[in-house]
């Protein structure tokens, strides 16, 4: 055996060839540049390459691979939002993570364990009869349970029976889940890659050079390249980059803390989110306990983290499962959040003929990303707006058209 | 814990605060279009330089304005409302 080993680590089947090529030389010419290399903008690449034959796609990114907010949330994949538009959206977002591990050939490591959401009071539980029985009515598995079957589905929750933040139902999502966001990323690249797709690490858009309501090129720190089609998907710097275009967005950024303990044996099986507490908590494959919450209070294009979040996000966690007290944080981190008026995505056209927006994504993008990817794909292959997407229009903010999701995302995750 | 200095109360704990997003002129609405409406209502200065930008200290629900650097999250000075009118 060793020797077999040692005649292996010498052939030339050793090392393994990598998922995703080397970074090429930059042709001059694309028929369709993709600015921003998270899950949301390979998975575009992926379905564009699969299902509509177009191969000739960069794809620029400014760091490394999914490296920004795809990496930085904390990975919750629901449907249970309160807009028929966006439930019928997100809802089709879960079936393709559903599929994932089979269209992309890779180990998503998706796990549909549940998502269940905490109501200490009466008014949150009168809301969650609305997003339920709106969910039902797209067909989503969700319902509204009592504090016996909350007790029965995370039997380590402090109830809190007589206390102020006593527990008295929840909303039951048994189709959310989380899945390993580098694995989605990864996956998406290796597909696209495989049929064509050139993926440009440490290539920097400057700026777009904009002919009669087109870009005709996107300046990159590494030359200057002609595109076809434009899409940006760079989460939280989508409000900069779409203002090279000449393009402002109904943006304000905003950070978003995490954090997670020490690997802990698997006790914690469905995803847990309290409204009140404006905290949530998943155990992931490693066995931490990823723990978040909403945005910070103000306007911030720092990803520092503070000791107030550490500590409001903490105190949470502990208040709904109090043996956490003793378990020591391994790790802290933010990212930054395009965050819409209506805490819905901007998708679709812009201003200019050929960019696409795939922005505005917010505390939300990470269980859209193959849904996003598939129909932006559609509407950059057609050059028409996806049916599914038009609600998510930039334009709703000029019509008042909003899609109000505030009460079933951000902090009620 | 950050420090907020209120010009009213002073030195204060930032969590007694509220913030209430960047400083907009109100368009007028006798003559403004729909569009000018909208675009007062749903967009808002989101640079990564200094912003001025509206807040409460919540318990005297004083509003009143601060300087900020959106990148640094440098307060460069706070100021009552009045001060903004002098200068406009």
């Amino acid at each position: 055996m060793p020797l077999r080993l040692l005649k292996y680590g010498l052939s030339k089947d050793y090392p393994v060839t990598g998922d995703i090529p080397a970074t090429p030389d930059l042709k001059s010419s694309y028929d369709v540049v993709i600015v921003g290399g998270g899950g949301h903008g390979l998975a575009c690449a992926h379905y564009l390459s699969k299902y509509h034959g177009i191969t000739n796609v960069a794809v620029l990114e400014k760091g490394y691979l999914a490296g920004g907010n795809t990496a930085r949330n904390t990975t919750t994949i629901r449907s249970n939002y309160i807009t028929k538009e966006g439930i019928a959206f997100y809802k089709e977002g879960v079936q393709l993570f559903e599929e994932m591990s089979g269209e992309l050939d890779f180990n998503v490591m998706f796990s549909q364990r549940g998502q269940l959401t905490l109501a200490h009071t009466e008014a949150t539980l009168r809301s969650f009869h609305l997003r339920a029985e709106m969910g039902k009515h797209a067909g989503t598995n969700i319902e509204v349970v009592d504090a016996q079957t909350v007790k029965e589905l995370s039997p380590h929750l402090n109830m809190d029976e007589g206390g102020p933040l006593e527990i008295i139902g929840g909303l039951w999502h048994a189709d959310g889940g989380t899945a390993r966001h580098d694995a989605v990323a990864w996956g998406y690249a290796a597909q696209a890659a495989r049929r064509g797709v050139e993926i440009h690490q440490r290539t920097e858009v400057e700026g777009f050079d904009i002919e009669a309501g087109n870009i005709s090129r996107v300046r990159t720190n590494r030359g200057t390249i002609s595109a076809g089609q434009v899409m940006i998907a760079v989460g939280g710097m989508n409000y900069d980059m779409a203002l090279k275009a000449g393009v402002e967005l109904p943006i304000r950024c905003f950070p978003l803390q995490a954090m997670v303990t020490q690997p802990l044996k698997p006790w914690l099986h469905t995803l847990v989110s309290s409204v009140s507490l404006h905290t949530y908590l998943v155990q992931s494959s490693r066995g931490e306990i990823v723990i978040g919450g909403g945005s910070d209070p103000y306007q911030l294009y720092s990803t520092r983290s503070t000791l107030d979040m550490k500590e409001h996000l903490a105190e949470g966690a502990t208040h709904l499962f109090p043996f956490l007290h003793g378990v020591r944080l391994l790790r802290q981190w933010a990212g930054i959040t395009d965050m819409t008026p209506d805490y819905s995505p901007i998708m679709g056209a812009s201003p200019l003929k050929n960019l696409w927006l795939d922005c505005g994504w917010g505390t939300w993008g990470f269980k859209a990303t193959p849904v996003a990817g598939k129909y932006m794909a559609q509407t950059i292959a057609n050059q028409k707006v996806a049916p599914i997407l038009e609600p998510f229009t930039m334009e709703r903010f000029a019509s008042f058209d909003l899609l109000n999701e505030m009460g079933a995302t951000a902090a009620s995750h | 814990m950050k420090i907020l200095t209120c010009p009213m109360n002073g030195p204060r704990n930032i969590n007694e605060f509220q913030s209430f997003g960047p400083l907009k002129e109100s368009p007028d609405p006798d003559t403004t279009s729909g569009q000018d409406w909208a675009r007062h209502l749903f967009r808002a200065n989101n640079t990564r330089g200094v912003i001025v930008e509206w807040w409460r200290h919540v318990p005297s629900n004083y509003f009143f304005l601060a300087e900020r650097n959106a990148t640094t999250n440098e307060v460069i000075r706070t100021f009552d409302p009045s001060e903004l009118e002098v200068t406009q």
